[in-house]
């Protein structure tokens, strides 16, 4: 008993160091990696404005997905949809007081576990049987399939099958927070701990993995860059270093 | 090297998704540059021994250089949406033709050297090693993307492969694995100052027989003057408009518009190429070099503005990149963008009523508006996003009667290449250049049943030669593609009395 509370709340906060300072370390290396010239995809916006209604265009809506392809945009769209309201829904286990709209989200988030898991299945569906993707497909990709999949049945089956003492798995994450190291025991259902595993392995996989499109997107410069090259100078510090030996000649440097 | 023998795709009914046929477009690629080529571009002759350690070198430096690689390479998720979206997969069915996959010819060896996955469990997550075998794939699939960036509109990512193309490239030249057709190229733009080698004699000669051209046709003194100190604009134009068909009609229709403004103008012989090859090949140095002859040429002769001829990717490097290579352009008239495309300035001319078009000059075709990729998806013409499909649309309506776009999602920013642009236009590739142009040919048959479309527009150098070649392949004649300012040219009313320059 003691054994899996102690190995969890240790597997918890390793996890969580290695996503914070995984994804930090990548924003870091994203942003200081200079974008040496403007190469937005035109036609692009012409203001700072219009890029970040742009990337929203891209990150809420998914729309050059939508422009590509209706299939993989329904599945992607309803499974992260769902990965959203699900993951709101789970805040209620971090917080005491639960904040409204945690509680508001709980039934969604209950039931927004079923079309998450049918996003993935079509989302998998298509990787197997489409031969196009299946041809780029990487063992890695499947089982990331497999991972989701694991964590979304598993999370299914305890919220409505299996159970769990829900009230002491609480108590058990809110001692987590408190780092004291004075930690509430934990349910030790096969179920849970097959649910947190796969968590904890998501959350150690993701700056190693194809996940990292998460903060990926929002430095890509085909999308994130202003369409102003004409009326702005754009030089990447090396390239000032390398070819430019005036500095009067550098105006602006790049983004 | 390059099959001589082919099969034209067949034009298909409706879009099929397509089928795969691995290893179908697998080959040496085009012809690799000599050693001189490659020297004069500070690259090694030809392949070195350590290439291997030198390629993953040359790799961890461009991450440390450009973003663009680095997110690239790391957020694609395989979703398989850019699968169907490159014209040399539809025309050829090679999976490694797919954008994700040419990616992931760069991205395994990225993964197996740069992440931590990838040196851990290369199998699990895609990883290779450099091979020679991978190097030789490289070369071959490298040099069958066009740049185009369609499959970048269409990333829920903007994965751009053309800038991974380009990456892939620049390591390439630098093991000494160069490709010959930009490799010899380049240097000529140093030696001479456009990519034909055209030295200045000739090129003067070649200007006064067009001027005698002209003065058959019309009547009147049209000049097409070259290094005149002190002009007001300086046309850079591709040197192909100089003696190609059906390029040099479209000069000409810049010197009538530029006459019938009574606009001071000039050639420079020194900076006599808008073509710049440094992008294909993917180095920022070549790019600038190229670019600093403009700077340097726009100062000796003393202009105040530059305009650019009709010129795919010149036009992308000169509206996205020229400001930043060789700018500030402080010293030109600030009134003006620098650059300016030459549609832009027309159109200009245009609505102000300082140039009349005659439509009626241009009864006898009925057009249709082939958007170059590098134009479509990397530049902008005007003040507004996609004045780069409205202007030059603008244009061609405000000279002819009969104008009808092809089908919306083969134009505007999802055009599809002609198939010889990205450096690809050369005979040792005519095989997948005549597969890659099979979308554009599809919609250009469509309009042609459906409307009697007899011509298509282009505002592209690379453009009206690669349809030029490849037109007949699949049945229409050579001469269905035309310049947008050849258009002009023939509409235009021309007076002997010209308006003072507004």
């Amino acid at each position: 008993m003691e054994f899996w509370t102690a190995f969890y709340a240790i597997s918890f906060y390793f996890a969580t160091f290695i996503l914070l300072f995984g994804l930090g370390y990548k924003v870091y290396q994203y942003a200081i990696t200079p974008a040496p010239l403007k190469i937005p995809t035109t036609p692009a916006p012409l203001t700072t404005g219009g890029v970040v209604i742009r990337l929203l265009s891209e990150v809420v809506f998914f729309r050059s997905l939508f422009r590509s392809n209706k299939w993989i945009w329904l599945f992607a769209m309803i499974f992260h949809l769902a990965l959203w309201i699900v993951l709101i829904r789970h805040l209620r286990y971090f917080m005491d007081p639960v904040w409204t709209l945690v509680v508001l989200a709980q039934p969604f988030g209950k039931y927004g576990s079923f079309l998450m898991l049918f996003g993935l299945l079509g989302l998998l569906m298509r990787r197997m049987f489409v031969t196009r993707i299946c041809y780029i497909s990487a063992p890695s990709d499947y089982l990331m399939l497999f991972l989701l999949l694991t964590i979304g049945i598993s999370g299914v089956l305890i919220s409505f099958v299996t159970r769990t003492d829900i009230v002491q798995f609480k108590a058990f994450i809110l001692s987590l927070l408190c780092f004291d190291f004075n930690w509430q025991t934990m349910p030790t259902d096969a179920m849970l701990l097959v649910h947190l595993s796969a968590v904890i392995l998501l959350m150690i996989v993701f700056p190693f993995s194809k996940l990292l499109h998460a903060p990926g997107i929002f430095f890509s410069p085909t999308r994130n860059q202003v369409d102003n090259p004409r009326e702005k100078r754009h030089v990447a510090p090396w390239a000032v270093k390398e070819f430019e030996t005036s500095p009067a000649s550098t105006t602006t440097t790049s983004e | 090297m390059a099959k001589t023998k082919f099969d034209t795709p067949e034009f298909r009914p409706y879009p099929t998704v397509p089928v795969l046929k691995p290893g179908v477009m697998k080959g040496n690629g085009p012809f690799v540059a000599k050693p001189d080529m490659q020297e004069a571009l500070g690259f090694p002759g030809e392949l070195i021994d350590d290439w291997h350690d030198v390629a993953i070198e040359k790799m961890g430096d461009l991450l440390k250089k450009y973003r663009s690689l680095r997110v690239f390479l790391d957020s694609c998720v395989k979703c398989g949406a850019c699968t169907d979206k490159c014209h040399y997969m539809i025309g050829t069915n090679d999976p490694k033709n797919m954008p994700v996959a040419r990616q992931d010819l760069l991205r395994q060896v990225y993964r197996r050297h740069f992440t931590l996955a990838g040196k851990l469990f290369p199998k699990l997550v895609g990883a290779k090693d450099l091979t020679k075998d991978v190097l030789d794939d490289w070369y071959n699939y490298f040099h069958q993307c066009s740049q185009c960036r369609r499959c970048s509109v269409f990333c829920p990512y903007g994965i751009d492969t053309a800038e991974i193309s380009m990456a892939a490239r620049e390591i390439l030249d630098t093991v000494g694995l160069g490709q010959k057709y930009c490799n010899e190229i380049i240097p000529k733009i140093y030696k001479i100052g456009n990519n034909l080698g055209l030295p200045k004699p000739a090129l003067a000669n070649t200007l006064e027989g067009l001027e005698e051209d002209i003065k058959d046709e019309t009547g009147l003194d049209i000049r097409m003057p070259l290094d005149v100190e002190g002009a007001d604009i300086l046309l850079i134009t591709p040197s192909a408009d100089f003696f190609a068909e059906p390029h040099i009609d479209g000069l000409i229709g810049y010197a009538k518009v530029f006459h019938q403004a009574g606009a001071s103008w000039t050639l420079s012989s020194y900076a006599s190429e808008a073509a710049n090859f440094g992008m294909f090949i993917g180095s920022y140095e070549n790019m600038r070099k190229v670019s600093q002859r403009i700077r340097k040429a726009a100062i000796d002769l003393k202009v105040k503005r530059i305009i650019f001829g009709e010129c795919g990717h010149a036009w992308r490097v000169a509206y996205s990149f020229l400001n930043t290579l060789a700018g500030p352009f402080d010293f030109l008239d600030t009134r003006y963008p620098v650059p300016q495309h030459i549609c832009e300035y027309t159109y200009d001319l245009i609505q102000k009523g300082v140039i009349k078009l005659d439509k009626s000059a241009n009864d006898h075709r009925r057009l249709t508006f082939h958007d170059s990729c590098n134009v479509a998806r990397g530049t902008r013409m005007g003040d507004k996003p996609g004045g780069q499909f409205d202007i030059p649309r603008e244009v061609i309506k405000a000279c002819c009667n009969y104008y009808y776009d092809m089908e919306p999602d083969t134009i505007k920013d999802q055009t599809y290449c002609c198939g010889g642009g990205g450096g690809l236009l050369t005979d040792d590739l005519i095989e997948i250049r005549v597969k890659g142009a099979l979308p554009r040919m599809e919609a250009l048959k469509q309009v042609v049943d459906d409307h009697g479309v007899t011509h298509m527009a282009a505002i592209c150098a690379i453009c009206k030669t690669q349809f030029a070649k490849v037109l007949p392949y699949y049945g229409f004649e050579m001469d269905t593609v035309i310049s947008i300012h050849q258009l002009v040219g023939d509409a235009i009313v021309l007076t002997t009395e010209v308006k003072t320059p507004g």
